[in-house]
């Protein structure tokens, strides 16, 4: 029995989806919680790698062997749990310290790319006379 | 030998501090290192003609039999006369030519040192691969040296493109060599003369390594770097654009000719490119006004002779190439040296407003007449010697005699601009006023007149070339040619294509007006090499704005959404389209798991819909705790006890963080069009983790032998009942290590991120600290009071 159980597969999915989801968000702090909502789902993941057996504790004494779940993803799942914790508050301390300088928690485009495709798009319209001095211009800034 | 090369570049690295205050020691000094190696190499004379060279070979990487393999042979000896010759007076020169004390001063003395030190590794070596990097060295000098400080836009455009283009036929030139090294089994070129490669990599490399030797000395389609190099100050010009770099192509040529001579079509393209690039060089330099862009297309056009001599591969060839390298290289130096003496003289180098020089810088006048002689071929100059030996080689019977027109062509388009440039330098034209010109200092005269009278003199003692171009053509093919170098063979067809060429020349010269005249018939728009350069260049950097426009957009969410859509594409559809079955499916393992399940999913909508910071944050630690609930019915107490705690912890970090953002999430509203295709994205994400989760646990077929032992030792050798605990804090503890070091590394960033912002604002605030009330201010996410705040 050790493959995940639909309920369980449905969970992470609608998890990842939701993580996925927010990770793609403009707003830094929504971004956060993508990060955090998928290492929720990452953790489940670790410790459903052990797969479902009985399901008891891994507490000798407490149950037979056979029924006791599997300790070793339980393990990592741990570590990662509280891995997942240092960053977490590594990144909000981040936004928070974007918020201070910038007055918003927005993710805004490069600057320096944004100048990159505006130059493209104007060579694209032009005639390569003037794209040459727009190149040159720019290199030499 | 290497001592040499070696003493070379120690001293270019110790001189700049003595270059800027004693310009003129500086460049004496300097000069002595050349001249040292010229008397080395003319006291090993006699053993380099008589074919023991000497040889020396310095392993610096034996397991990858790297080696610095030096061999003065008679070509060796050859160019070394013009490398460490023409690089002494060079020098002896520049301590005239330059401001005493000025920043080209200061550059140049090293960095010809330098120069002179990697030209003469490049002519000694005897390995493929130390040629190769001594090659790149002068591009890395000539770009240095044409750049100069960098501050005007021309010499930082001819300096690039000086290094671009040779730079890229160099690296060509190293596939060449590697070919040549790998089907020889040796990179040594005097072991593969031995025993020449045949077949396609030989044909192979020879494409190659013409690429290399057709960027270096400056052939059709590449020679625009050469007079775009002109730049430069005037000695640099001489030394490195006139008698030794752009030759260093040539060389290359005559020293492979033994190996790559058994190569088809190396004589016919070599003749091809070569006429070509003689005709459209003298074609050129009969058109400009600039002294030194007439003598720049003067070298295009005789490298171009050079490339044909190189690249016919037989004894008379070599011969002839050997005494026209030499000779080249006297008359060429001592032109540019003229033309640098008439520029620091007059102020001008225009052939339209110099006038009668000829009466104020006679000794000058003198030097120039000599070397034009010897361009123009005419006896009893070391050119005319030259010459001679190449129509010969081609118009003597021995076939070619296309090629040998070609020449004649050629050489009529230099007694041209050889008269040209006698008549603008030095004569005087009705209609411009005389130029001003004080006496010539000696240093600005002598070195010229050296190389002129060099050229005067070995003309008319012919015999001494005549020794080293046939011990080079001997020790090449392995008998000496037939021919001799002489100024008198008697009437043969030489001396009259000769005469033919001298009166074709003159004539062209004086009908010069009217043929540029002619040119305007021409369609206006031919193709320009120089035009192709910028094409080439500015395509470029087109398509690497375009490139980097459409790939590297700066939008973090388009740089997620591609990577996320590549997971999807490529292990994605790996699986979609794979036949894994999934087995054991089952609903649920334990009915406790279904409410729990509810519960997080629609927190995970209810996350994903909140726009308030708080509702979105709770509804996360919502989430948390059911993971936690899951852990409970799962079986891993310990996964949920820390769970809870640090789902619990987070909880604060946010609330206490959010206290200071805005309420709602501030977010430029994006479009559906926008949208849509995240929702997409982010759906089959999450079904591609549901389906690989089934996939990849059904696939596991027998239990985990490490949980097992785990299992079975926890007791006796960790004493724990709780196997999860025991794998922590004792099996694994390294891995804890590590993970409490990454928890202390991550506390120590937020509270430095969290301290920065807090004195930041307080330093902000202070000036109105007055009248607010400072304690408001206090207390932060580290809910530490601060005495300062609070005072």
């Amino acid at each position: 029995m050790t493959t995940v159980n639909l309920t369980m597969a449905v969970v992470l999915g609608g998890l990842y989806a939701a993580g996925f989801y927010l990770l793609l968000q403009r707003s830094l702090m929504r971004v956060l919680l993508g990060i955090v909502v998928l290492g929720h789902g990452a953790n489940l993941l670790l410790q459903l790698a052990g797969g479902a057996r009985a399901g008891r504790p891994p507490m000798l004494g407490e149950s037979p062997l056979s029924e006791m779940s599997d300790p070793f993803p339980q393990a990592m799942a741990l570590t990662a749990i509280v891995i997942t914790f240092a960053l977490t508050t590594f990144l909000l301390a981040l936004a928070y310290r974007g918020w201070v300088l910038l007055g918003h928690d927005e993710v805004q485009d490069d600057v320096e790319d944004r100048r990159i495709r505006r130059l493209e798009s104007r060579l694209a319209e032009e005639g390569v006379e003037e794209a040459e001095r727009e190149l040159e211009s720019e290199a030499t800034r | 030998m290497l001592v040499l090369v070696a003493a070379h570049l120690f001293a270019a690295l110790v001189l700049p501090a003595a270059s800027r205050r004693h310009t003129r020691v500086a460049f004496a000094v300097a000069a002595l290192l050349p001249t040292a190696a010229l008397c080395w190499a003319l006291a090993h004379t006699a053993p380099a003609l008589a074919g023991r060279p000497p040889e020396e070979s310095v392993v610096w990487s034996a397991p990858l039999s790297l080696e610095f393999a030096f061999r003065l042979d008679a070509l060796a000896l050859t160019m070394t006369l013009l490398v460490s010759g023409v690089g002494a007076l060079v020098l002896l020169y520049s301590g005239r030519y330059f401001e005493p004390g000025g920043g080209d001063a200061a550059r140049s003395a090293p960095l010809l040192l330098a120069f002179a030190g990697v030209m003469l590794g490049l002519v000694w070596s005897d390995d493929l691969l130390a040629i190769y990097v001594f090659w790149e060295l002068t591009t890395i000098c000539s770009f240095l040296l044409v750049g100069q400080s960098g501050v005007s836009r021309s010499s930082r455009r001819a300096s690039l493109q000086a290094l671009l283009v040779t730079a890229l036929g160099g690296l060509v030139m190293l596939l060449g060599f590697i070919v040549l090294g790998e089907a020889g089994g040796t990179y040594r070129v005097s072991e593969l003369a031995q025993q020449p490669p045949t077949g396609a990599p030989a044909a192979v490399a020879t494409g190659l390594i013409l690429v290399g030797v057709f960027t270096k000395s400056a052939q059709l389609p590449f020679h625009n770097w050469l007079p775009a190099a002109m730049v430069a100050p005037t000695p640099i010009s001489t030394y490195l654009h006139a008698a030794s770099m752009v030759k260093a192509g040539v060389f290359l040529l005559a020293r492979l000719a033994p190996v790559l001579g058994e190569v088809g079509f190396l004589p016919a393209t070599t003749a091809v490119f070569g006429i070509a690039t003689m005709l459209v060089g003298g074609w050129r330099a009969l058109r400009e006004y600039d002294l030194k862009l007439l003598l720049a297309y003067g070298t295009v056009s005789q490298l171009g002779f050079l490339t044909v001599l190189a690249g016919a591969a037989t004894p008379l060839g070599a011969l002839s190439v050997a005494a026209m390298l030499l000779a080249h290289g006297l008359f060429k130096a001592t032109l540019f040296l003229v033309v640098g003496t008439v520029d620091h003289q007059t102020g001008s180098r225009d052939l339209r407003e110099l006038s009668g020089v000829a009466g104020r810088l006679p000794l000058v006048t003198t030097v120039a007449v000599l070397a034009a002689l010897s361009m123009a071929g005419l006896p009893p100059t070391v050119g005319f010697v030259a010459k001679e030996a190449a129509f010969e080689t081609f118009l003597g019977g021995e076939g070619g005699f296309l090629v040998g027109i070609g020449l004649v062509l050629g050489s009529v388009l230099t007694v041209a601009y050889s008269a040209r440039l006698l008549w603008g330098g030095f004569a005087g034209k009705p209609g411009v006023p005389t130029s001003t010109a004080s006496a010539a200092p000696v240093g600005l005269w002598l070195p010229a007149a050296v190389t002129a009278c060099g050229g005067l003199v070995l003309g008319i003692a012919y015999p001494v070339i005549d020794v080293l171009a046939a011990g080079y053509a001997e020790q090449t093919f392995g008998h000496p040619a037939e021919y001799h170098l002489a100024l008198w063979h008697g009437f043969t067809p030489p001396l009259w294509f000769s005469v033919l060429t001298l009166l074709g020349g003159l004539t062209l010269f004086l009908l010069n007006d009217r043929v540029l005249g002619l040119r305007e018939l021409l369609p206006a728009r031919l193709p320009d090499a120089q035009r192709g350069y910028e094409r080439v260049m500015g395509g470029l950097e087109r398509l690497a704005v375009g490139v980097t426009g459409r790939v590297q957009v700066g939008s973090l969410p388009t740089y997620l959404a591609i990577i996320l859509l590549t997971v999807l594409l490529v292990p994605g559809m790996v699986m979609a389209f794979r036949d894994t079955p999934v087995e054991q499916l089952r609903g649920w393992d334990k009915v406790l798991q279904v409410p729990l399940a509810l519960v997080i999913l629609i927190a995970a909508a209810g996350v994903v819909r909140a726009t308030r910071r708080m509702t979105a944050v709770l509804l996360v630690g919502v989430i948390g705790y059911g993971i936690g609930g899951m852990f409970v019915v799962g079986g891993g107490p310990d996964l949920a006890l820390a769970q809870f705690l640090v789902e619990t912890l987070t909880l604060v970090a946010f609330v206490l963080v959010l206290r200071r953002l805005p309420a709602r999430f501030t977010e430029t509203a994006s479009s559906p069009g926008v949208q849509l295709p995240k929702v997409l994205l982010s759906v089959a994400g999450g079904v591609f983790v549901a389906f690989s989760a089934l996939v990849f646990s059904s696939a596991r077929d027998t239990p985990s032998v490490v949980s097992q032992e785990y299992l079975r030792r926890a007791e006796e050798e960790a004493s724990a009942t709780n196997v999860v605990n025991a794998i922590i804090v004792d099996f694994r503890a390294f891995d804890t290590v590590g993970e409490i070091s990454v928890l202390a590394v991550a506390a120590t960033g937020v509270a430095s991120l969290v301290l920065t912002a807090r004195s930041a604002r307080r330093r902000r605030r202070r000036p109105a600290d007055r009248t607010s009330t400072p304690a408001a201010s206090a207390g932060s996410v580290t809910g530490g009071s601060d005495p300062e705040v609070a005072e």
